[in-house]
């Protein structure tokens, strides 16, 4: 009895969390007239011939996937200089600057923006530029820095710090031990912090929205498009998206789950 | 999506001064510009000019081709959002196309640049009567781009009785079924008509009387939307909904159970979205240059057919097909549009006022906050009398 109820419960947990998407998937093979999203007319992969035909929505995309690349490496790179940083330091600091680095996430993304945006029209006023796509990568650089440190820093946790200084020992250069003895080491943290930045760019909103300048990521041009009717291009490409962060997910997991297997064979031995 | 490749087809043949060559190969005939490294930065509403799309004609890559001004075109999704873009400096943009009530809230801030007509010839195209409209009296700092009217669609299978005024939309025998406007602006101008006041109304008595009117109107209300009522209209879960014609007309076209009605006695809203430059455009000549190609009665047909509303040339009325000419959802008989009304932007005061009593009408007023921090005192309450509970059982474990 228990069992069966729990059962339920996870089938209804799994069910409201993809029922939406699968609607979405569904209706992105509508064919339809109207841009209808709840009257199904039959099965056509006319959004799909629309999406790659549609300028603008391939611009937009075109921005975002530059941004959210940019956003991603600039904030991995930053942010694993940042966690070594912090690792290394004594207890009220890091204390502090974890704090300090913590903050922006709990801070409302509208203040965020905002902010962004008066200090980057402060500075772009101050050297005669507009607001474009290098603000809004940097406005995402800001926003997902804490993420990735916050994804490295356990993972340097659980590095034995020895491990370092017997490379040094060795006859390493301190950056070199870096890259052979502990960038290995946190690197699965590192992926992780580096799709969670790119994940948070692709998506964001609010921020892209005041950051943007001229310069229109697809999240703002899908949001345009509400007063008249959300196209299912949009459909078609989130179906692809979803499709191609799916296949992204399992290659990972599945990658990890050899590599899993492979190192509880070592220890075995 | 058939008309729009005929019109597409017409227009290259338009383009085209030899008779008899294929119509298609206007784009290789008609020698392109060289790119002039001129650039100019469109912002306009989602979904508002020709984009190529379903075999339109790609306004912006025409201009290009015609001019060698490049297009940086992006999209905004309400007056208010434009506005705010505006206002903080982020962007500066050389042609926008806000709503008529934002342009003159624009004129009253002096935010947008006087245009020279000199170079924007193509105005003579605009008709008489969309010149000089009450959002630009002198007509010094817009262009109309399109016009429409505000109207009533509903479900002919439910709503069955002959529809003449807004009364329908107070109707309580289609509780639940009624979507209302999820602005103000113009749910508040629905409840004005049908208390035959004006929109741009100064008068704090008349705004509070619109206000009961709304409150009334509330709980017969499924919800207040704006674009979903395309999916609740065409799915029949909603079966009277107020809205733009333009946008909804392609409801009314594929689906044979949606009519679509303006109350002709009580008045409706006459809408215009205007072409304008804002003060800080970096390129004011690129910019008359987009304004006036976008009056050409070619380009202006082409844009229409894309978008579904109207246009204010008679030029550009003639190249449209026939059967959309002569519907009148989007171009209804004279007395209709004579009986309409402009928004207008209103004076801080008013504006303050009606913020005020969208607030209350959506959330209920004061009345309700006072259940809201009952509410909030009651689980407040309940959390103490837990915490309570805890120690005291503690207390007595020990």
């Amino acid at each position: 009895m228990k069992k069966a109820v729990s059962r339920v419960y996870m089938a209804l947990v799994f069910l409201f969390l993809y029922a939406p998407i699968l609607v979405l998937v569904v209706f992105s093979f509508n064919d339809t007239d109207t841009k209808s999203r709840t009257v199904w007319s039959g099965f056509s992969l006319r959004w799909y011939e629309m999406l790659f035909e549609d300028r603008m929505l391939l611009e937009a995309l075109r921005n975002t996937l530059i941004i959210a690349v940019c956003a991603a490496v600039g904030a991995t790179v930053l942010g694993t200089v940042a966690a070594v940083g912090i690792h290394s330091m004594k207890s009220w600091r890091r204390k502090l600057v974890m704090n300090i680095t913590n903050l922006p996430m709990l801070n409302p993304e509208i203040v965020t923006g905002v902010s962004l945006m008066l200090l980057m029209v402060f500075v772009a006023n101050l050297f005669g530029v507009t607001l474009g796509i290098v603000s809004i990568i940097l406005a995402h650089i800001t926003f997902c820095l804490p993420y990735v440190i916050l994804s490295i820093l356990p993972k340097l946790g659980q590095m034995d710090p020895h491990l370092y200084e017997a490379a040094q020992d060795l006859g390493c250069t301190p950056v070199r031990s870096f890259f052979k003895v502990v960038l290995p080491e946190i690197l699965s943290g590192v992926v992780t912090g580096m799709v969670m930045a790119f994940t948070l760019s692709l998506d964001d909103f609010i921020i892209s929205y005041f950051c943007s300048g001229t310069t229109q990521t697809l999240p703002v041009f899908i949001y345009s498009m509400t007063k008249k009717r959300v196209s299912p291009e949009i459909n078609a490409l989130s179906t692809l998206l979803f499709a191609v962060i799916l296949v992204l997910l399992l290659i990972i997991n599945i990658r990890q789950g050899k590599m899993g297997k492979k190192a509880a064979k070592e220890a075995n031995v | 999506m058939r008309r729009k490749t005929k019109l597409a087809a017409l227009f290259l043949a338009a383009l085209l001064p030899c008779a008899g060559a294929p119509v298609f190969a206007a784009e290789e005939t008609e020698e392109a510009v060289p790119l002039t490294g001129e650039k100019i930065y469109v912002y306009n509403w989602g979904e508002y000019i020709a984009d190529g799309t379903d075999g339109s004609l790609d306004v912006n890559a025409e201009f290009t081709r015609r001019t060698g001004i490049e297009v940086d075109y992006s999209t905004f999704d309400t007056n208010e959002s434009l506005y705010s873009k505006l206002v903080s400096g982020g962007a500066s943009y050389d042609v926008i196309i806000p709503s008529d009530y934002m342009v003159s809230r624009m004129i009253n801030e002096g935010m947008l640049e006087k245009l020279n007509f000199d170079n924007i010839p193509n105005f003579r195209y605009i008709d008489e009567e969309y010149r000089n409209m009450g959002y630009d009296p002198t007509n010094e700092y817009s262009v109309p781009y399109t016009w429409g009217l505000v109207g009533i669609f509903y479900n002919k299978q439910y709503v069955t009785e002959e529809i003449d005024s807004w009364d329908i939309l107070w109707e309580e025998k289609y509780a639940g079924k009624i979507l209302m406007f999820d602005n103000p602006r113009d749910a508040f101008g629905i409840a004005q008509k049908r208390l035959s006041f004006s929109f741009n109304s100064t008068d704090e008595d008349e705004w509070i009387q619109a206000a009961v009117l709304l409150k009334e109107q509330k709980p017969l209300l499924q919800m207040y939307v704006m674009d979903q009522i395309f999916d609740k209209m065409e799915s029949g879960e909603a079966w009277l909904a107020p809205y733009y014609a333009g946008d909804a007309a392609v409801l009314v076209e594929s689906n044979e159970n949606i009519g679509f009605v303006i109350p002709t006695e009580q008045g409706t809203n006459f809408f215009v979205d205007a072409m304008c430059i804002p003060k800080g455009c970096r390129n004011k000549s690129g910019a008359e240059a987009y304004i006036n190609f976008l009056c050409d009665p070619e380009i202006a047909a082409a844009n229409m057919e894309y978008i579904g509303y109207s246009t204010p040339e008679s030029a550009a009325k003639e190249l449209l097909p026939e059967e959309v000419v002569n519907n009148p959802i989007y171009y209804p008989p004279e007395e209709v549009i004579a009986n309409s009304e402009v928004f207008v932007d209103l004076p801080q005061e008013t504006a303050l006022q009606l913020d005020a009593l969208w607030a209350e009408v959506k959330m209920g007023g004061p009345g309700d906050s006072m259940t809201l921090i009952l509410t909030l005192a009651g689980f407040f309450l309940l959390y103490v009398a837990v915490v309570v509970y805890k120690k005291w059982k503690r207390k007595r474990e020990l």
